[in-house]
């Protein structure tokens, strides 16, 4: 029995002696202890280093802000010493629904007005601001395999075309302008969030993805920029939205307005007021 | 006295813990479930698609998980050479592996710019990435460990005399195997296949990084439930619940004669 425990060299087998059931049963807690690890470790992840004196704002964002955001936060932090400001990026639909579910957030910010549409109105307290806005941009690996030039493109059957999926703010924009543009594009997937969609072509799995202006400037020379037309084109507005009176968020809110930040959103692809 | 009832609290309260732990999140999901709308939830477009995809895919992959996981199961289980306990090792990685990074993983390998991929898409004309092949590739990684783990454990505690015995009575090794160990550890492979069934239905992170999700195509239950969530709470509700109840008929069929 003890010859077989030392068999395998992760230690994950355990007692061998209980019987096939529990052998895998030991794999599966051990794996199951490894999950809850994790899991445990990023959910107390932003807890670590907090001082006594730290303020710390929690923001919930569209994941398009992703990169906008990470630099105006360390800006923020920088200047404002004993603050600490912890970012959560997901699509905006399920933004919306971890708050609706009482997520812990002092700051969301949305892609699109119409994604706060379901967001609990009892949360809100600080009304709502336009942080900037954002318009639709087709992606393509740098080498542009698919030869895409123009979204009625899309259509081709050889084409791999990756959307988000409907539920999320950048699908129902990519929907409205390909239907405007009358182009039924050839899906082979349709992600959960704006990221998920463009690393598909990052990885040169797909051909082309519709993702936002915003994503291929972020994205740099990962990818490829194709134009669409501003005839059939979305124009995203992302509003901020207070949940909290706490003063470290007011004042963050009000750094996300400034023209320091402005400048942060526009390097990255995004118009600003 | 006293001591004994303390001590038994002192098991009995965190035991109970632990069945709460497991319970409660299902008897809510059956709480929360409109139960009257269900047959209407159900009937949502992506309902039957996911549910008939992630029955066909998790078939494909326990046929293939029997196909070449009992004859690495028997490897394991009877080989004596100095890397087998490192061969096993290997097999429990994608076990503990979280499955995204399998599905990261499974992309460098068979992705279209893949070290695999990108051989296959220039010989064959043909990428992996997108299809329902692609949702058993994922599924089959995360799942071939249960099944192999648990077939070896039962081909371990088989009394290598019975090998012995019919190499003398002139059956070859693959007779063997067939005749004899295949049929003595049947219990094992319908546990093995139960668990690596099990974990193929629920299989979420590597198939929406490596098959990405399209109804009808590569969009698995699970996956359905996922998006359905954002849109439909109550689909996403009912969708659970059909899973759930498979997964209890399956593994209560099993029970009685397999599993212990």
């Amino acid at each position: 029995m003890r010859s077989q425990v030392s068999r395998v060299p992760f230690g994950l087998s355990g007692d061998v002696s209980v019987g096939v059931a529990g052998r895998v049963a030991s794999h599966t807690a051990a794996a199951l202890a490894l999950a809850l690890g994790v899991a445990g470790c990023s959910a107390s992840g932003g807890e670590s280093g907090n001082g006594p004196t730290r303020h710390t704002v929690v923001v919930l964002a569209a994941s398009s802000l992703t990169e906008s955001l990470t630099a105006i936060a360390k800006d923020f932090e920088a200047t404002h010493p004993g603050t600490d400001v912890q970012l959560s990026f997901a699509a905006s639909s399920t933004v919306v629904t971890q708050v609706n579910q009482g997520a812990p957030a002092d700051l969301v910010a949305l892609a699109g007005t119409s994604a706060a549409g379901p967001l609990d109105a009892k949360r809100i307290v600080g009304g709502s601001r336009s942080l900037a806005s954002n318009t639709l941009e087709i992606a393509t690996p740098p080498g542009n395999p698919g030869k895409v030039d123009a979204i009625t493109d899309l259509s081709r059957p050889t084409l791999k075309v990756v959307l988000c999926a409907a539920t999320v703010p950048c699908g129902e924009a990519a929907a409205k302008a390909l239907s405007l543009a009358g182009v039924a594009a050839h899906v082979v997937s349709y992600e959960t969030n704006v990221k998920a969609t463009l690393a598909k072509v990052q990885l040169g799995e797909a051909d082309a993805a519709i993702v936002y202006h915003s994503d291929v400037v972020s994205a740099g020379a990962r990818v490829r920029g194709v134009q669409i037309p501003a005839s059939v084109n979305q124009t995203l507005d992302y509003p901020l939205i207070r949940l909290t009176d706490d003063p470290t968020t007011i004042e963050f809110a009000t750094f996300l307005l400034s023209d320091q930040a402005r400048k942060r959103l526009r390097d990255n692809g995004f118009l600003t007021p | 006295m006293r001591s004994v009832r303390w001590a038994r609290a002192g098991l009995v309260i965190p035991a109970w813990v632990a069945i709460a732990v497991l319970l409660v999140p299902l008897l809510a999901l059956l709480l929360k479930a409109d139960w009257a709308g269900i047959p209407a939830h159900l009937a949502n477009p992506t309902v039957v698609p996911a549910l008939r995809l992630s029955l066909l895919t998790t078939s494909s992959t326990l046929v293939i998980c029997a196909l070449i996981g009992t004859p690495l199961a028997w490897l394991l289980a009877r080989s004596t050479h100095r890397a087998t306990p490192w061969l096993r090792a290997l097999v429990t990685v994608p076990l503990v592996l979280p499955p995204v990074v399998g599905g990261v993983a499974l992309l460098m390998a068979y992705g279209r710019e893949g070290v695999v991929g990108r051989t296959l898409l220039e010989v064959a004309g043909w990428s992996i990435p997108f299809t329902p092949v692609a949702v058993v590739f994922a599924e089959v990684f995360v799942a071939l460990p249960f099944y192999v783990l648990a077939v070896e454990g039962a081909m371990q505690g088989l009394d290598p005399r019975y090998d012995g015995l019919a190499a003398t009575l002139g059956a070859s090794p693959w007779r063997t195997f067939r005749t004899v160990v295949v049929p003595m550890v049947a219990p094992g492979i319908a546990s093995g296949a139960a668990l690596a069934w099990a974990r193929a239905l629920g299989e979420f992170g590597a198939t929406i990084t490596f098959a990405g999700n399209f109804p009808g195509r590569t969009q698995t239950a699970p996956l359905a439930v996922y998006v359905a969530l954002e849109s439909d709470p109550q689909a996403a509700i009912a969708l659970s619940l059909v899973m759930l109840l498979i997964s209890v008929v399956i593994l209560g069929a099993l029970r009685g004669r397999w599993l212990r």
